[in-house]
């Protein structure tokens, strides 16, 4: 049901992605703030070139008492110049400590690191078997406090998702969090925010708000071992895929790949993008992909595959079993 | 309002056979070298303050070139005009080419050239020196684009974050090249900067008190004063990143100790006076326009200094504001915030002395007068939206967006380069003898202002929809493809405007109106003698007793019974000006370029061969003997 939902979004012109909403309290203070700032500046910006037009088509005097009233008229200027920015610094210093709330006990964690160039998402657990590890693709459940852990695998990234909140980088050596808490049910569009190579410009990710019960199934169903190849041609393409090079880089729980260079793919078919949301999850885009990553995003760090077109196919296949 | 020709030129009194014989004398002591060797022997502030503007403005045109090239991709989504890997080049060749040698090396170039005439002095007071500035620059230019035509192009962004721009992310000599362009170009702003500062303090006309001096002038000074404090901020982040990628050093590998935000501390600590080493330049242009448009003194002379030191002041305290990202205290934060806002208040200053200079002035509409009021257009807008990004949690969603594009094309287009168009306008009648032509004037201006604000206007738009800055493409269902296509319909016409201006200057180099002395009728002292200023720039030093010399000749008059025979400099005192004694220059030599180049070989070497540094060093010691053992004694 929420695949189908996912993907009938992403279908219908991608997902939401806008920097002045409100999809959550912190993302709602921020518009309210941006909207007071902005509107101050295009009315100074309007009242100076008004003055300008006026003073440039006026006929005037250079006598000495209008210098005097000059004087007070360029002091009055900047003293209204300095009254609004005082105006426009403490609302922002008080949205910013609003913004920056640390979260509360009962926050979700999760942990987002960023890789060159696609995102490693984990929901951390004491007991080893129940941590979720999964790409680009961030569920949360509605009205609670999620709180980011930010970290990062080779360069600096910086994680935005405009709907929910300002962006935060990712440094190394620096623990960094992004805390928020969604209210609207749905899919936002987010992505790296610093550039970090070749393939910034296609380093995105998904964020899925959905209600709790929907997001402790999803978290259920994520913490299963993959699953096992019903068909003797499932079974040729996970036996392609464990002594081709795939295995060398990708993990899928239960069998014997456990590579971590790459997106954990235990769950591949639950998710509806690949290649850090800049493609649809079908059959077309996956098995492209597999042959020619270099094509469709040049410089990542994906090699092109030669392979048969049986094993291919049956690849493709298994991959698309992994639910 | 007069014509050139019915000015009188003050210095050529009819009969008088002394001021031809010391005229003819002074052009045989401040000869330049004659031939074509000639070229690398010289030392005249105004020769090599024209190459520093001649050589930036074919860098103007070649990261405009690049500039093309990013709008020609994102013209439409998914497009594969450029590849990744090209696009990264392009967009660090245009930020690095743009900031570090067009805009900086520009108005130093300008100020090279106008300073020394505007204080009424002969020459710079290290004329060598200076010349090494010169080479210095051209060699950092020659190396960047020596690699860029080689595919090889430095491709980590203008501000090289580590570690993208670290060895292990950046292999190769492009980012090699890159650091070591940051040390050619910073020595030659330091040479400049030390050249300007002692003019202005100890070689300005007697009489030319401090509260005589020009704005330019001021602006100049206070711009060279922050390039002192700023520069060895970006040779250390650059030393240091140059030592991590060669030496193995840990100064950026936070696994080692060492921090990867050092760098974002140590580049913007320089990154954002640079900003305002570019701006306060073009401010002084704007009063000086606006001064011989509305033939006025520009109104609060006192207030509008004090806004210039106080800019540079606080410029150096709002760095962080490019950092809002990294995670920073509450409290931080919050002064950095107040720190980057309150930097409009004495920016806004200058704009309302200048409202109120024009108030009621009737201004003479040429040329320059119309980029200062495209300035007054644009650079208002860049103003108010860096007020907008000076809020944290407002720059936290527009950070790193088309809306920092926009805000940054609007202060560096809007602020500096409309009054350096303004100001080419205004001064190449004093540095050709020509005037630019009128017609081709007004369509440059109109066509660069239309182009301007198509191209930049709806970034501001296309970064409220979230469209990330650096990205070599978009997918089309973002609703971004109309605003990327006005943006590059934009760059277009601003390359017409640019076209039209080169076509104008090469047209009026040949054909313009001869310009005489002072075809605007201007106030300062550059315009006191011919046009082309001869190499010994005034006949005789002129003394000045107003802010407005040429104005107001009461009180003025010359200096008489400097010797003539030697390379001479009168030496003032730096507050009041009072003459104190008389200090010989050295003339032209060709010293400056052998030592540039065993030097320059040196650090270009080093990029390919570390020893080459150690064998730059070695080889320059004879030329540095060479050039102390020819020095003229004083």
């Amino acid at each position: 049901m929420k695949r189908i939902f996912v993907a009938a979004v992403f279908a219908a012109n991608g997902c939401a992605y806008e920097a002045l909403d409100r999809a959550s309290p912190e993302a709602s203070a921020i518009t309210n703030l941006h909207w007071l700032i902005f509107w101050i500046c295009v009315a100074v910006w309007v009242l100076v070139l008004a003055f300008l037009a006026v003073g440039l088509v006026r006929r005037g005097s250079t006598a000495a008492q209008d210098d005097r009233r000059r004087t007070l008229v360029v002091a009055g200027a900047t003293g209204v110049s300095a009254l609004l920015l005082l105006v426009m610094l403490t609302a922002s210093v008080i949205t910013g400590r609003a913004v920056a709330t640390p979260a509360g006990p009962g926050a979700l964690e999760i942990e987002v690191t960023g890789h060159q160039w696609w995102w490693e998402i984990r929901y951390p657990s004491s007991v080893s078997d129940r941590v979720v590890v999964t790409a680009n693709e961030l569920h949360v459940p509605v009205d609670r406090t999620v709180r980011l852990r930010l970290a990062t695998n080779d360069v600096i990234h910086s994680l935005w998702i405009p709907n929910i909140n300002g962006k935060k980088d990712l440094i190394p050596g620096r623990a960094t969090s992004l805390t928020f808490r969604p209210r609207r049910i749905g899919t936002f569009g987010g992505r790296c925010a610093e550039f970090c190579g070749y393939q910034h410009a296609k380093m995105g990710l998904l964020l899925i708000v959905q209600p709790p019960a929907d997001f402790e199934a999803w978290l259920d169903q994520q913490r299963q071992p993959s699953v096992e190849p019903a068909e003797t041609a499932l079974e040729h393409g996970r036996d392609v895929f464990l002594h081709g090079p795939c295995a060398t880089c990708h993990t899928i729980r239960g069998t014997a790949a456990f590579g971590h260079k790459a997106p954990d793919l235990t769950h591949l078919a639950s998710r509806s993008t690949i290649a850090a949301a800049s493609l649809p999850n079908t059959i077309g885009h996956l098995a492209g992909w597999v042959v020619d990553a270099q094509r469709i995003k040049p410089g990542n760090r994906m090699p092109p595959n030669l392979l048969s077109a049986p094993d291919l196919l049956d690849l493709v296949a298994y991959l698309r079993s992994l639910r | 309002m007069s014509s050139p020709a019915e000015k009188a030129p003050r210095e050529k009194a009819p009969g008088d056979s002394a001021e031809e014989r010391e005229r003819a004398e002074l052009a045989r002591t401040w000869r330049k070298r004659s031939g074509k060797l000639g070229l690398l022997f010289s030392v005249d502030h105004k020769t090599i303050g024209k190459r520093y503007i001649i050589t930036a403005f074919v860098f103007f045109l070649v990261g405009g070139l690049e500039a093309a090239a990013m709008r020609l991709q994102l013209a439409r989504p998914e497009s594969r005009f450029l590849n990744p890997d090209i696009y990264a080049q392009v967009f660090t060749m245009h930020g690095t080419t743009m900031m570090f040698f067009f805009a900086v090396p520009v108005m130093l170039g300008i100020g090279l050239y106008l300073v020394p005439l505007m204080v009424g002095t002969r020459n710079v007071p290290f004329p060598r020196l200076n010349a090494v500035g010169y080479w210095f620059y051209l060699m950092g230019g020659v190396l960047l684009y020596g690699t860029f035509v080689m595919n090889r192009g430095p491709d980590a962004g203008w501000f090289a974050y580590v570690p993208l721009s670290g060895n292990a992310y950046s292999a190769g000599h492009g980012m090699d090249a890159w650091v070591q362009i940051i040390n050619f170009t910073e020595v030659s702003a330091l040479i400049v900067a030390a050249s300007l500062i002692v003019t202005v303090f100890k070689q300005r006309a007697p009489g030319m008190s401090l509260n005589r001096i020009p704005l330019f002038v001021w602006a100049i000074l206070i711009t060279m004063i922050m390039v002192i404090f700023a520069m060895p901020a970006v040779i250390f982040a650059a030393g240091s990143l140059n030592s991590d990628r060669s030496l193995g050093t840990h100064f950026f590998n936070p696994a080692e100790g060492g921090d990867a935000l050092l760098w974002q501390h140590a580049f913007w600590f320089f990154g954002h006076p640079e900003v305002y080493i570019i701006f306060l330049p073009a401010l002084g242009m704007v009063s000086s326009i606006i001064s011989a448009s509305t033939r006025r003194p520009i109104f609060g002379y006192t207030a509008m200094v004090l806004a210039l030191v106080a800019t540079a002041f606080l410029g150096f305290g709002l760095w962080v504001h490019h950092m809002f990202a990294t995670g920073l205290p509450q409290m931080g934060e919050a002064f950095f915030t107040a720190a980057s806002m309150m930097i409009a208040i004495p920016t806004g200053v200058q704009i309302f002395c200048w409202i109120a200079t024009l108030w009621g002035s009737r201004p003479r509409w040429d040329v320059p007068f119309l980029f200062v009021l495209g300035f007054f257009f644009t650079f208002v807008i860049g103003g108010l939206t860096g007020v907008m990004l000076a809020s944290v949690p407002v720059d936290l969603q527009l950070h790193d967006t088309f809306f920092v594009v926009a805000h940054f094309h609007y202060v560096l287009i809007g602020g500096a380069v409309f009054p350096l168009f303004g100001g080419v306008y205004h001064w190449f009648p004093k540095i050709t003898g020509r005037m630019l032509g009128r017609t081709l004037g007004i369509w440059n201006f109109a066509l660069l202002f239309v182009g301007f604000n198509l191209t930049f206007f709806p970034m501001h738009e296309l970064g409220f929809h979230g469209m990330p800055r650096r990205v070599y493409t978009y997918s089309p269902d973002r609703g971004w493809n109309g605003l990327n296509l006005a943006a590059s319909l934009g760059a277009a016409l601003m390359a017409v405007a640019v076209a039209l201006f080169l076509i104008n200057v090469f047209r009026s180099l040949r054909r313009g109106a001869r310009a005489g002395e002072n075809p605007w009728n201007a106030e300062t002292l550059e315009w006191a003698t011919s046009s082309p200023p001869p190499a010994y720039n005034f006949v005789r030093i002129p003394v000045v007793a107003s802010r407005s010399p040429l104005w107001d000749r009461e009180g003025g008059g010359f200096v008489t019974g400097m010797p003539t025979d030697k390379r001479l400099l009168l030496v003032t005192h730096a507050l009041d000006a009072e003459p104190s004694h008389r200090e010989e220059v050295p003339g032209p030599s060709v010293n400056p370029f052998l030592i540039s180049l065993t030097m320059g070989l040196g650090l270009i070497g080093s990029i390919f061969w570390l020893w080459w540094a150690v064998i730059g060093a070695f080889v320059s010691i004879p030329v540095a003997f060479l050039w102390y053992w020819t020095e003229e004694e004083p």
